[in-house]
């Protein structure tokens, strides 16, 4: 096994591309990453993509792209994990260089949600859930989050306005980010005003589905070594399953699978929980990013709600705990199977320090974390700058 | 603001549209009918009342009113503006998305209702939302040519919104009727029109489906402000324009929000735009929507008044003209009731009312 490292990155701004396909934004990425890297080429080109077959009707992404990018006759294909398919690409990208069968490869995450129109999209959407016992009764992604906040409220007593220090945070991050899709700020007290969408689910705080593409280049630590160029090693990376359907978990409150990528990435890579000093965390919902905090270690169970308490102060660039440092899936968007690679991207500027008014002060290692379905796929990274 | 990679440059000459002769209005009448459904009463059928409206209430179309009983309401008061005599008219075009009938013309009723001769140009046009206003540039043309002297253009519907749907506050009926003929007839006269078309599916109906269907945000920047603006930029520019030339100026209305932003954008305030901007009252009038603000405007118009005004048609296209009253006006405007007439002309009903008023319930 050989250490790996990304040596360039590259990204579309997140938001309604009506005028761009799902190649143009692929291959924009991949060209921007390439380049970023001072290279013209790679060995191979994996994509991440969650809905193409069912927003875009395409499938074949590998090849797509691959030609669109002039890449060809390139080794190229897809990973699919819902939502965390951008994470899992990076993982797939990271264990062929790893293994050694490839040297260079790019990772693209791609999604081209608004090739379809809403009510069609969250039908679209419904493949990710379980279609015999799910997804055939009616239940939606953001019903599911709706059914588990439920719970949460009820098992621990909380009002929902607890909550709102997620939402605002990632908008108060996303300021100044030109890719995000949303810079509009949440005022205190506006979330728990906000029209509902699955009850207990409200407009301010689900994420919004975007069109986007980012990509990495990866090569061992050791030839990126020799490119002299600033480049950030995948120090752990892990994945982790739970039960497909809520209804089969033995705990609805707790994301299994996020314990385990998250303890299996941190091993790795040699570190703890409180070395981490930047994360992206998959807050497509604040239920999801409330429950991820807590199985990852950070809040006793029925207790990850109380820091959004001290949001301002706790998960900006500057606090704490920064997280959704360049606005996160609420605010920068989540184009859904590209998301995972969003998440790299931004852990590699502030690694590297080029975030900008969204640095953290000395970040040296990042975690990064992408979510498929309700907590079933997870796909964990810990990044550092390499030495 | 992007223009889908279309251009405004001439390909051949000018992009003015200006006939040989000139061509005016010279009788114009509105129609809209009583019933009012209140944004209210759909937020409270489908959202508990939560999430507003983006107008007070729309107006409905009774259980005995179609786009051709309107049609004919608005023909009649057109007429009645031009006091001419109907067997003039040479041709009768009604622009709807909610003709009565797939295949039977609405304007051949409308034309024999309201006293035709059999020697007519007659035929239903549809463009969306713009099918009224292309009807007009096709009676300018018409009539500017020499062909004849008296054209009839109506823009109305019964507009479809889908129970539950966004378009379900909004979607209403109603509409208006113009009269073009030479300009020394009229009550206000062309100088000049600018239409822009492109291919942008922003909404449409299929052939056999009761309700419209729409993309979502795609309907804002790409298709209405895409269209709308690069419509009314060019005219001004091809007839050396700025906004503060115009005394009034009058925008397609899905909602109010929209053609108060493009208005803004293309430089216009409030005080230009408030006498044309009925939506917020009667909803979206769809083929209608723009031509029935045009009365509104005519209706308190004085002589030497300039006014723009720029419709627009999902698919998609923005038809623009550039018009300067007459001191025809203050005789005309007095021989049929006035626009505001119908607006102040209202009740309201229940949501149940309008599912049997609009045939909502299906077996």
């Amino acid at each position: 096994m050989r250490d790996v490292a990304i040596v360039g990155i590259g990204q579309t701004p997140v938001g309604e591309h009506w005028g761009a396909s799902l190649r143009e934004l692929g291959a924009d990425a991949v060209l921007a990453a390439l380049a970023d890297a001072g290279l013209s080429s790679a060995d191979a080109l994996i994509v991440g993509n969650a809905f193409g077959a069912s927003f875009s009707s395409q499938t074949q992404l590998g090849a797509l792209i691959a030609d669109y990018a002039n890449l060809n006759p390139i080794e190229a294909w897809s990973v699919e994990a819902a939502d965390a398919s951008g994470g899992a690409a990076l993982r797939a990208g990271y264990m062929a260089v790893a293994s050694g069968l490839a040297d260079v490869v790019v990772v693209v995450g791609v999604e081209k949600s608004t090739d379809s129109i809403a009510q069609t999209r969250v039908m679209a959407r419904n493949v990710a859930l379980d279609a015999d016992y799910e997804a055939a009764h009616g239940l939606t992604q953001t019903a599911q989050a709706g059914l588990v906040m439920r719970r949460y409220l009820y098992e621990y007593g909380v009002e929902l306005g607890a909550f709102e220090g997620f939402s605002i945070n990632a908008h108060a991050n996303a300021k100044g980010n030109k890719n995000a899709m949303f810079q509009n700020q949440i005022k205190p007290g506006a979330f728990a005003r906000a029209s509902m969408v699955a009850d207990p689910v409200n407009l301010f705080d689900g994420a919004p589905d975007a069109d986007g593409a980012a990509a990495v280049v990866l090569m061992s630590a050791d030839a990126a070594r020799d490119l002299g160029k600033p480049a950030v090693l995948i120090a752990g990376s892990a994945a982790a399953t739970d039960r497909l359907t809520l209804h089969e978990r033995q705990d609805l409150l707790y994301l299994t699978a996020v314990a385990e990528s998250t303890q299996k990435a941190l091993a790795q890579a040699e570190v703890a929980l409180g070395d981490v000093q930047v994360m992206e965390l998959h807050d497509s919902y604040t239920i999801m990013t409330t429950l991820a905090l807590e199985a990852m270690g950070f809040a006793a169970r029925g207790r990850g709600w109380a820091l959004a308490a001290n949001a301002g102060e706790m998960f900006r660039p500057t606090g704490k705990l920064p997280i959704s440092t360049f606005g996160g899936l609420k605010a920068r968007g989540n184009p859904v199977g590209a998301t995972g690679v969003y998440q790299a991207v931004e852990a590699c500027l502030q690694l590297r320090c080029q975030a900008g008014v969204h640095q953290v002060p000395q970040a040296h290692t990042a975690l990064i974390q992408s979510i498929g379905g309700f907590g079933s796929t997870v796909v964990t990274h810990v990044l550092r700058l390499l030495d | 603001m992007s223009t889908n990679g279309h251009t405004t440059d001439p390909q051949n000459g000018s992009l003015l549209m200006q006939p040989i002769r000139k061509v005016g209005i010279v009788g114009y009448g509105a129609y809209v009918p009583r019933y009012r459904l209140p944004g209210t009463e759909v937020a409270r059928i489908w959202t508990k009342g939560l999430g507003g409206s983006p107008i007070k209430e729309k107006a409905v179309a009774g259980l005995d009113e179609d786009v051709t009983t309107m049609s004919i309401e608005a023909a009649r008061n057109a007429v009645a503006r031009a006091a001419i005599d109907p067997k003039l008219i040479r041709a009768v075009w009604v622009g709807s998305e909610s003709h009565p009938y797939a295949v039977k013309p609405t304007s051949t009723i409308v034309a024999e209702s309201i006293g035709t001769s059999a020697n007519i140009q007659a035929a239903d046009w549809e463009f969306a939302c713009k099918a009224g206003t292309e009807a007009v540039q096709a009676s300018i043309g018409m009539i500017g040519s020499g062909m004849n002297a008296y054209t009839l253009s109506i823009g109305m519907d019964t507009a479809q919104g889908r129970p539950g749907d966004a378009l379900e506050y909004t979607a209403a009926s109603g509409g208006a009727a113009f009269l073009l003929g030479p300009a020394d007839e009229s009550v206000a006269i062309y100088q000049g029109s600018y239409s822009f078309v492109t291919d942008t599916p922003d909404f449409w109906r299929r052939s056999g489906e009761t309700y419209p269907t729409h993309g979502d945000r795609f309907t804002g920047e790409p298709a209405y402000f895409n269209h709308t603006l690069s419509s009314a930029r060019t005219l001004m520019e091809l007839m050396g324009t700025t906004a503060q030339d115009y005394t009034h100026a009058v925008f397609h209305q899905p909602n109010v929000k929209f053609p108060s932003r493009a208005a803004q954008m293309l430089g216009f305030n409030d005080e230009q735009i408030k006498h044309g901007l009925l939506a917020g009252e009667i909803g979206n009038v769809y083929s209608g929507s723009c031509m029935t603000g045009l009365t509104a405007i005519l209706d308190i118009a004085k002589a030497g008044d300039r006014i723009l005004m720029v419709s627009y048609g999902s698919g998609a296209g923005s038809d623009s003209f550039d018009l300067v009253v007459t001191d025809r006006i203050e005789a005309a405007r007095h021989r049929a009731p006035s626009t505001w007439d119908y607006i102040n002309r209202r009740t309201v009903i229940d949501y149940a009312t309008y599912c049997r008023y609009r045939g909502k319930l299906k077996d």
